[in-house]
Formats: C-alpha cells, sequence, structure tokens
C-alpha cells in the first residue's frame, strides 16, 4: 500500500482509481477501451481488497446503469472510458442527473470524431459541459491537467457528486492516462454523507421512489427548475480557475487540461522574454469561470484560446468577454500534441 | 367475520391505472403477495421498467427505482452487488427484455446475478400504441405490422424463457400466464420459488408470464383470454424450464 | 535543467523498463519528470517506446517530437529516431542490433554501444537496454549513476528479481563503456 506523502511514480488513470478507491469509491463498472483500460485493471486488482466491487460490464450502456444501481443504494460509485464509450454513456449520465443520483465518470478523451484514434485529444467538451445526453441538464466538469490534480481532483469529484447529488465528469485527454508522473496520495476518508434518499429498503419509513418521470407538463417543470436552481447554485459555489501573470498582460492564453499545460510552459518563457502574456486555466469547465474571463477583459487587449480541438470552449471564452477584446484560437486535432514552441511561435504572433 | 380477500402489505391502497384486462394489475399483486409471504418488504428495492408497468412505484408500497428503457438488469446489478442484503428484482416487459434491453438481460442472466426478473409477455408495445414486439406472433397485426408478422421479414417470435434457461447460470426459469385461476396458481408459486431462491442465495431467477392487452389486441378482455389460451400459449409453452434444485433431486 | 529522451526498440528489450527507471530516479532527485509510453496498438506490432522529460521546472508536454537524446536498441528504431533527433543531440545506438553504416547525421553526437555483447558478457542479453541506460547517464549526467542503481528495486518486479544483481551491473558496464573513452563535453541538455 502506498503511504500519505509517498513519491510514487504512477500513470494518470492507476492514479485516479487508487484516488477514487480512497475517496471512498465502492463500485466500479466498466468496459476496456483505449488509453485507460488500466483504470479498470486497476479497479479490478485493488478495489475488492477495500470490500468494493468491480464488474467488466457488457458494454459501457451497462455499466453507466451499473453505476446508477449502485448510487441508488447510496454507494460512491464510478466509471470510465474513452471518447466513443463516453458517447455510449450518456443515456445514463441525462437519467443520473435527472433522478439526481451522485456519480463519478471519468473520459479520457482520445482523437475524433467516429472511431478516430487513441491519441490525446480534449474534443469532448461540448458534450461534456452542454450536458451530453438529453434534456436540461448539466455535469459538474473537473480538468485536470497533471497525475497530481488528477488524484486532487477525483476526490473532490466524488465530493460534489455527493454533495449536488449530481453526475461529475472529470474530462482529461488521453495524454494524462498514460502519462506517469509522480504523485502523492492523500489520506483514505471514510464516507461521512447521510444519504436519506438512498434505496436500501422501507424500514422504519415510508417506501420511496428515485425516478425521472414526470408526465404531468407543470410537475416536470418544477423538478427541472429545482434542478436549475441546483446548477445556480454550483455556478455561484463551485468555480475553480488558475491565473498568471494577468497583471498588465496584453495577451491572456486561455487553456485546459493538456494545452494547459502545454501553454504554462510556454507562457513562463515567453515572460522570461520580458513580454506581457498572462494565462486562465479554467479547473472546472462547468462551472465555467464566465465572471473570471469577463473581468480578465477589462485588462487585456486581446485572448488567445489554445485547444485539443477545432475550437469548442473558445464559444465559453466568446461569451464571457462579450465583444470587448478580440478573441482568436488556435487549435490542434486528431490527437496531436502541440510542443511548447509550437504554442510560444502562436503566443508571439499575436503580440 | 371471516377476511377472504385483502390487500397485500406491500401495495398501496390505490386504484391501478390499467386498461380493462390488462394483466399488469395481477402480476403486480402476485409480486406484492410473494414479497408479504417472504417477508421482504422492508428490504426490497425493485426496479421499474420504461413501459406499462413504469407506475408500479405508485401501487406497490416498498423501495423502487426507474430505470432506463431495457437497462433494468444492469441497474438491478448494481443494487444487488453493492447491497447484497437488498431484495431486488426488475419488472420488465418485451420491449423491454427482448428488444432495447437483450444484451443487459443476457448479460445479467449469464453472471448468474443474484437477483429475480418477472417479465411480462403481452405479445405487443402497450405504451407506445401497438407497436411489434419481439414476442408479437407470426401473423399478429400490430400498428407496425399492419400485414400481419412475417418471420421473412421480422423474425419470429422471441422465446426468452427457453433463450435463459440455455445459458448454464441462471438457477430457475419458468414460463407461466394468468389467464385462469388455475394458471394464476402456478403463476403464483413460480413468481415465490423465484424470490425464495434470491433469499437463500442462489442466483439467477426469471419468470415469463404470458399476458393479456386487450386494448391493443382490439379484443375485449373476453377474447383477449381466450387468445392467451388459443394463441399464446401453443407459441409459448407454459414450463418450468429450468430448476437446478429439481436437477438434483 | 531540461532534458528528454526517447528510448526505441522491440518489446521485450526493455525499453519501457530502462525508460521507467531513469524516471524514478528523477523523481528522487526532486525534479519534474514525466514518463510516456507508446499504448494501444502501437505496441501490438512488437515496436516499444517511450519518451522521458526531466525538468527542474514544470514540463509542458510529455510528448516531445525532436528530442534532445535518443536511444535506440535495433535498426527499424535507428532509421525512424535518427532524423528526429534535435541537431546537436545525442543518439545512442545498440551496435550490436544496429550497424553504424545505417547511421547518417553528422549534426549529432553519436555513441555506438555493443550493449547485447556487454550484456551477455555478465550474464544475459535481457539486460542490453540497462547498459545503453548506463551509457546515457554517464553521457549526459540526467541523474547520478548511483541513484539509478539505488531506484532499480522501486522498478524491477517480483517475477524478475533475480535480475536485479544483473540490471546493476549493466548500468555500471554501460556508464564504464563511456568513460573509457567515449565521454561526450556537450550532450545538447540545458
Amino acid at each position: 500500500m502506498i503511504a500519505v506523502g509517498e513519491k510514487v511514480l504512477m500513470r494518470g488513470c492507476e492514479a485516479m482509481a487508487e484516488a477514487a478507491i480512497r475517496a471512498g469509491c465502492r463500485f466500479y463498472a466498466g468496459y476496456p477501451i483505449t488509453p485507460q483500460s488500466e483504470l479498470a485493471e486497476y479497479m479490478a486488482r485493488e478495489l475488492p481488497k477495500y470490500g468494493g466491487v468491480f464488474i467488466q460490464s457488457e458494454s459501457e450502456i451497462a455499466a453507466i446503469n451499473m453505476v446508477l444501481g449502485a448510487s441508488v443504494t447510496g454507494t460512491r460509485a464510478m466509471t470510465s472510458s474513452s471518447s466513443p464509450g463516453i458517447s455510449l454513456k450518456q443515456e445514463g449520465i441525462s437519467y443520473l442527473a435527472a433522478c439526481e443520483l451522485p456519480a463519478v465518470i471519468a473520459n479520457f478523451s482520445r482523437g475524433g470524431p467516429g472511431l478516430g484514434n487513441i491519441a490525446p485529444s480534449d474534443a469532448d467538451y461540448f458534450q461534456a459541459t452542454k450536458g451530453g445526453g438529453h434534456g436540461d441538464y448539466r455535469n459538474i466538469v473537473l480538468a485536470p491537467y497533471s497525475v497530481q490534480e488528477t488524484v486532487e481532483l477525483t476526490h473532490l469529484a466524488f465530493d460534489l457528486a455527493d454533495r449536488y447529488r449530481n453526475p461529475v465528469l472529470i474530462l482529461c485527454s488521453g495524454l494524462i492516462a498514460q502519462m506517469m508522473e509522480p504523485v502523492e496520495f492523500m489520506p483514505f476518508r471514510e464516507e461521512k454523507e447521510e444519504k436519506p434518499w438512498a434505496l436500501r429498503g422501507a424500514r422504519g419509513r415510508p417506501s420511496m421512489v428515485i425516478k425521472s418521470l414526470y408526465l404531468q407538463d407543470v410537475e416536470l417543470e418544477g423538478h427541472d427548475l429545482k434542478l436549475q436552481e441546483k446548477y445556480k447554485e454550483i455556478r455561484e459555489k463551485e468555480v475553480r480557475v488558475e491565473a498568471q501573470h494577468l497583471e498588465g498582460a496584453k495577451l491572456v492564453v486561455v487553456a485546459f487540461g493538456t494545452a494547459a499545460r502545454v501553454a504554462a510552459s510556454a507562457v513562463e518563457e515567453v515572460r522570461e522574454e520580458g513580454l506581457p502574456v498572462g494565462l486562465i486555466r479554467p479547473i472546472t469547465l462547468f462551472p465555467f469561470p464566465t465572471d473570471f474571463i469577463r473581468k480578465a477583459a477589462e485588462g487585456t487587449d486581446r485572448f488567445l484560446v489554445l485547444e485539443l480541438s477545432g475550437g469548442q470552449m473558445v464559444e465559453d471564452v466568446e461569451l464571457a468577454v462579450r465583444g470587448r477584446v478580440p478573441v482568436e484560437f488556435y487549435g490542434r486535432m486528431g490527437g496531436v500534441v502541440p510542443s511548447p514552441e509550437e504554442y510560444l511561435t502562436e503566443i508571439k504572433k499575436r503580440l | 367475520m371471516k377476511l377472504v380477500f385483502d390487500r397485500p402489505r406491500s401495495m398501496k391502497d390505490k386504484p391501478m391505472h390499467f386498461c380493462p384486462g390488462c394483466s399488469h394489475g395481477i402480476v403486480h399483486r402476485l409480486v406484492a403477495e410473494a414479497i408479504d409471504a417472504l417477508g421482504l418488504r422492508e428490504r426490497t428495492v425493485a426496479v421499474a421498467p420504461v413501459g406499462c408497468a413504469v407506475f408500479m412505484y405508485e401501487y406497490m408500497d416498498f423501495d423502487v427505482t426507474e430505470a432506463p428503457h431495457g437497462r433494468s438488469p444492469a441497474v438491478a446489478t448494481g443494487i444487488k452487488r453493492s447491497r447484497p442484503d437488498l431484495f431486488v428484482f426488475t419488472y420488465q416487459g418485451d420491449g423491454d427484455i427482448g428488444a432495447i434491453g437483450l444484451a443487459e438481460i443476457i448479460s445479467a442472466a449469464n453472471r448468474g446475478e443474484n437477483f429475480s426478473v418477472v417479465f411480462v409477455n403481452n405479445t405487443v408495445y402497450g405504451m407506445t400504441g401497438g407497436q411489434m414486439a419481439p414476442t408479437t406472433l407470426l401473423g399478429q397485426r400490430t400498428t407496425t405490422t399492419p400485414r400481419g408478422r412475417e418471420a421473412k421479414t421480422e423474425g419470429h417470435p422471441l422465446k426468452m424463457a427457453e433463450l435463459i434457461s440455455g445459458l448454464e447460470a441462471p438457477y430457475y426459469v419458468a414460463r407461466v400466464a394468468v389467464d385462469s385461476p388455475a394458471h394464476i396458481a402456478r403463476a403464483r408459486k413460480a413468481i415465490l420459488r423465484a424470490f425464495q431462491i434470491q433469499v437463500e442465495e442462489k442466483g439467477f431467477s426469471f419468470v415469463e408470464v404470458l399476458g393479456a392487452c386487450p386494448l391493443n389486441w382490439g379484443l375485449s378482455p373476453a377474447e383477449a383470454i381466450k387468445r392467451v389460451q388459443e394463441e399464446l400459449i401453443p407459441c409459448y409453452p407454459l414450463e418450468i424450464f429450468k430448476d437446478k434444485e429439481q436437477a438434483v433431486m | 535543467m531540461y532534458t528528454d529522451l526517447m528510448v526505441s526498440g522491440f518489446g521485450g528489450q526493455g525499453v519501457l523498463i530502462a525508460g521507467r527507471l531513469l524516471s524514478y530516479a528523477a523523481m528522487r532527485e526532486n525534479k519534474h519528470v514525466t514518463f510516456f509510453p507508446a499504448y494501444g496498438p502501437v505496441m501490438r506490432g512488437g515496436e516499444a517506446y517511450c519518451t522521458v522529460v526531466i525538468s527542474t521546472r514544470l514540463i509542458g508536454s510529455p510528448v516531445v517530437r525532436n528530442p534532445l537524446t535518443v536511444i535506440v536498441m535495433n535498426l527499424p528504431s535507428l532509421l525512424s529516431l535518427e532524423p528526429r533527433v534535435k541537431p546537436g543531440g545525442l543518439l545512442i545506438v545498440n551496435a550490436d542490433l544496429a550497424d553504424r553504416s545505417h547511421s547518417r547525421r553528422e549534426d549529432i553526437k553519436k555513441i555506438f554501444v555493443p550493449a547485447n555483447t556487454i550484456a551477455e558478457g555478465i550474464g544475459s542479453g535481457r539486460v542490453a537496454s540497462m547498459v545503453t541506460l548506463g551509457a546515457y547517464i554517464e553521457a549526459t549526467g540526467a541523474v547520478t549513476l548511483q541513484n539509478a542503481i539505488s531506484c532499480l528495486d522501486k522498478i524491477i518486479t517480483e517475477k524478475h528479481r533475480e535480475f536485479l544483481h544483473l540490471d546493476e551491473e549493466a548500468l555500471n558496464k554501460g556508464a564504464e563503456f563511456v568513460r573509457a573513452g567515449h565521454r561526450l563535453q556537450d550532450t545538447g541538455i540545458r
């Protein structure tokens, strides 16, 4: 067993599995898909040691529904996959959101659309942050950019899922899944949350129902309004964002996940050359740091959004900036991971 | 005065919404009776399907969760594996179990999950208005087989009980009907047996119940019962296809 | 300080183990380090490679298009990776499986190590990658040799424990090979 504070070298997706177990996850169901099958293998090996349940499901659809079942009983549960598999899970995620059931879903995304490839990509931003499945709902979306942050956000994911009774997506590229980095783990946590809503039999209380069917329009609207109220609270309380060198920056780079990591390295270099470039890294993609970016727009000439996609988060940045200053975009697709030098060139072009 | 008829404890005192002659009411009652008989009400979590029986939770006085269409066996797997102390069953229709959720039921049965399945086969999609089900009989007219089901294009009626009993893991697989008092008595026994098997942690149990859907069949309730007897039962024989205990004896 | 390394060869040549050992040693020296293996179907073809980046600062990308240093364990790796080495960079070649006549670049430094011969000399050809890693460590000073040796027991699985002393000797022999006349002044590390 890995001691608290002991530095180990670990793959991102395996580190997530270890962190999930430490965060109290006791149920995992999943279906193998590159580049994150090692997460399922880790769970298969380790979860039973803690009294947890691992199931290799017949499909991604079954996996998310097994998680739904476990969540119904109040068990901390998760599944993980990569882009095509996450598409299959959308039905279940919509039901989880509608039934207000907590669950953690990891997407180590890869090149798409379609079968695409297995190289790192962040082109599932729209799917993750705008709902993904049917109906008016939102996932909480966390975007780590290192193995260490993956561990920290995995703990946070389980806490937020329980606090808001909402699915939480951890969205990071397949690069984080496969990359090994030094990482330290937090202590094991015993789940403390009371879950009076969980179905564990009608003993000493009236029988209860978990459902998402409301045939009367006004009744369903009432349920939808309650969900919207919750998303509003999440927007107010849970924004997480990291910023560097915004003071006097003529250009502000906005990037998340893998792109943010490369961007941070590039920005560090241009700062050393004395160039006024800042960096904003959204850690929560929903809730998006809209107000933070709006405020930053007051003190800069221009934004540059860097993504491993054809341009998805850039739309949210534009919404935040509201035309106050130009928002430019540079993206690589298909699994291409740009080098810091490439970003350096793009940044300098815009100064 | 002697009480000869009462509502099972596991049912709420509430009139049902089902159409006249629909079999769901009877099957609901048989399920509730079995849960009462085994004293399971306070540790039951049932999985309601998408379809006519989705409102099960309106009538049952135990915990119920919904599942997406066809996914009940996966949801039940999640419930039972995370809390093996709970009593778990799915209640499914023919479209739910035999079409959209075929992968989930076969896989759960093949894993030998220790929960029970009550499957109501009325050979038609009820809630959506009478479309073809995987169990629709050959020649049967539905809104999507206006000329009658043809083997050549729509395939043959799917025999779920036979399919499930062909797997190694399931412990108990039976088909019953609720068309007559004698058959209802046998159905009651089968459901009780299926639930008992779960309580004894013996594994997967499956009861297919042939039922009537007079509205979508375009028949009166009396005619519908006749159809069950004359058309359904010859295609779907009433049998205990598998009982591992009987096999040992 | 920043350096990166790609190690490439056939599956089973210990390419990933060599990369992980270097990464672990760098971690022990409190440096930032990333280890990025080839994964998925690329691995199934028998090719194995990995990229290690070591720095005293945040590492932007674990993926490197033009590495500063490369270890190639066989001829296909030499042919595919030699063109990608950064000008002025370093190429370490397993001379037993990749003949130097196939090497074209004149703007990089090259070390040809008869890694298999050396490895077999100490008892097993299986530790050839450790010989080249020893050469790399000696030539670049990316980590200390002593540290790398002390990390061996963290990397070698139970199943291969019997090779532990061979791995240690292989690292030493590789380093000695470079010390004996192949030491390079500028290894491209910045």
